[in-house]
């Protein structure tokens, strides 16, 4: 489970994240959505433990995040897959390396079983034969399947997804969002996916949060979300314009 | 152009200290995270063979060109003031005495900063502005044990084998052009340098290349780990990098000799 609580982030004087409060139940997946600049990403790495916030808190299993030191932050990020918005594929490593990183870091398995474990994650996501390649030598959406390999591999109980389909075409949008739905059928796994892609996440969501201004203006399932008569919620949530 | 007033020139003084102040305790906490990770040690193996092999052996062949020009230079410079006073004997001396001691641990440490220094601070810049340092961080792996304390080894030890590798060089450039230029033989100028030149100089002038080690693989590294603002931020950090690790060498290079001397 994962517990946010009063969390306040500052850049100089603008507050970018204003008191946020969540809760997250274990095995659920929740889409974390809302117009550009509203906080998510960064309330995600804050989360992540990637950036610390200016006050408040954050348990991750009953392990605080905020303001713990490396040791125990390690203990904490070995429960943690993540996919970046932007990829952050080690480029001086090929796709295999990039993929069993992970694995090879935490030990205990030999190469011969790493190897069998990415080329089975890269027949999953569709990408058989790319072992040798470079991230320089892939693709948008073949780079996103890689990132979300490598952020799967080790089987975290918690991912954070964060936009994996910024900037992919509709097919390979749908390809990412089948292995996030995949992924959640498996259970067991809880999970915060930060997208724009409202038509994307609609089905593969247990429950939703709006953030706006650093703030979550509303939390709640999908019905509930359709249902809310707060003019904000129902515009983003069709994709309307202001009037 | 409107003359600055008091106040704003102070403000202006006061923001560009606090930066130079917020690099060199950057810096300094640097230095102290990757000392803390050699008790125990705590690296990665492979990372630093790349690195060794990266910084060292692709850096041989410029450093060894710099080293053979800078020992013909010296001679070429001396030559005038040798043959002037028929001291021909003593060509080894002064050419094989200001590079052991001086020339040849700046040289290299120029070299080493404009090309491993702004090459790693490039490459983490890099991975700093396109998440990959937060990426190893989200994997539960200390960038500073991953990617700096190798970087930190390769650049230390291999501009300290290299200064040895150029110091030698360079008597062998410099015996080269004081055959070509002035007919000393080399066996005259192997034997100058072995009579008056003391092992002293020769370590003086490592422990020079030791240090300046030190100095390209913290600065370049802080710049790289603090790098912010996509392409641009990479080229001004690339920029910094560069600059500052020039004028420390000189800096040490000033104070060591103050000191040693």
């Amino acid at each position: 489970m994962i517990r946010i609580s009063d969390i306040y982030k500052y850049r100089g004087h603008e507050c970018v994240i204003n008191g946020v409060n969540l809760v997250i139940p274990q095995g659920t997946q929740v889409g974390l959505i809302g117009p550009g600049g509203a906080g998510k990403s960064l309330l995600m790495k804050i989360c992540a433990g990637l950036v610390r916030p200016d006050s408040g808190s954050v348990l991750i299993d009953g392990t605080e995040v905020v303001g713990i030191g490396d040791v125990e932050m390690t203990s904490v990020r070995s429960k943690i897959g993540m996919l970046f918005q932007n990829y952050a594929l080690f480029d001086f490593m090929t796709v295999e390396e990039n993929i069993g990183f992970p694995l090879r870091q935490l030990g205990g398995r030999s190469e011969e079983e790493i190897r069998d474990e990415v080329n089975r994650l890269l027949l999953a996501v569709d990408l058989p034969n790319t072992q040798k390649l470079f991230p320089n030598e892939l693709s948008g959406g073949m780079k996103k399947r890689v990132t979300f390999a490598r952020a799967v591999i080790a089987n975290p109980p918690i991912l954070f997804y964060d936009d994996p389909t910024a900037g992919l075409d509709p097919v390979t949008s749908g390809k990412i969002f089948a292995l996030l739905e995949e992924r959640r059928e498996r259970g067991g796994t809880t999970s915060i996916v930060v997208s724009h892609d409202i038509l994307g996440m609609r089905d593969i969501c247990d429950s939703f949060v709006l953030m706006d201004h650093g703030r979550i203006v509303f939390s709640g399932t999908r019905e509930e979300i359709e249902a809310s008569t707060r003019a904000f919620v129902g515009q983003f949530w069709r994709g309307e314009a202001d009037d | 152009m409107q003359a600055l007033s008091p106040l704003k020139l102070l403000s202006r003084f006061g923001a560009a200290f606090m930066e130079v102040a917020q690099d060199v305790g950057g810096m300094a906490v640097l230095l102290y995270k990757v000392i803390r990770c050699f008790f125990p040690p705590k690296l990665d193996g492979m990372e630093t063979w790349r690195n060794l092999y990266k910084v060292g052996v692709k850096s041989a062949p410029i450093v060894v060109v710099t080293a053979m020009l800078t020992g013909a230079i010296m001679v070429i410079q001396s030559g005038a003031l040798v043959a002037q006073f028929d001291a021909f004997g003593l060509l080894g001396w002064g050419a094989g005495f200001a590079t052991l001691r001086e020339v040849g641990p700046i040289m290299i440490g120029l070299m080493f900063s404009g090309r491993v220094g702004a090459n790693n601070t490039a490459e983490l810049g890099t991975m700093k502005v396109t998440d990959q340092i937060d990426a190893l961080r989200a994997l539960a792996i200390d960038p500073i044990t991953y990617l700096l304390v190798p970087r930190f080894i390769a650049i230390v030890l291999m501009m300290f084998l290299l200064t040895i590798v150029g110091d030698l060089t360079a008597l062998v450039g410099g015996a080269y052009t004081g055959q070509v230029l002035l007919g000393v033989s080399p066996s005259l100028f192997a034997s100058s340098v072995i009579e008056y030149i003391k092992l002293e100089d020769l370590f003086n002038g490592l422990f020079k290349a030791f240090t300046f080690g030190v100095a390209i693989a913290v600065v370049s590294s802080h710049y790289g780990m603090t790098t912010s603002g996509g392409a641009v931020g990479v080229g001004r950090s690339v920029n910094n990098s560069v600059v500052a690790s020039a004028v420390l060498i000189f800096v040490l290079d000033y104070f060591i000799t103050s000191i040693l001397h």
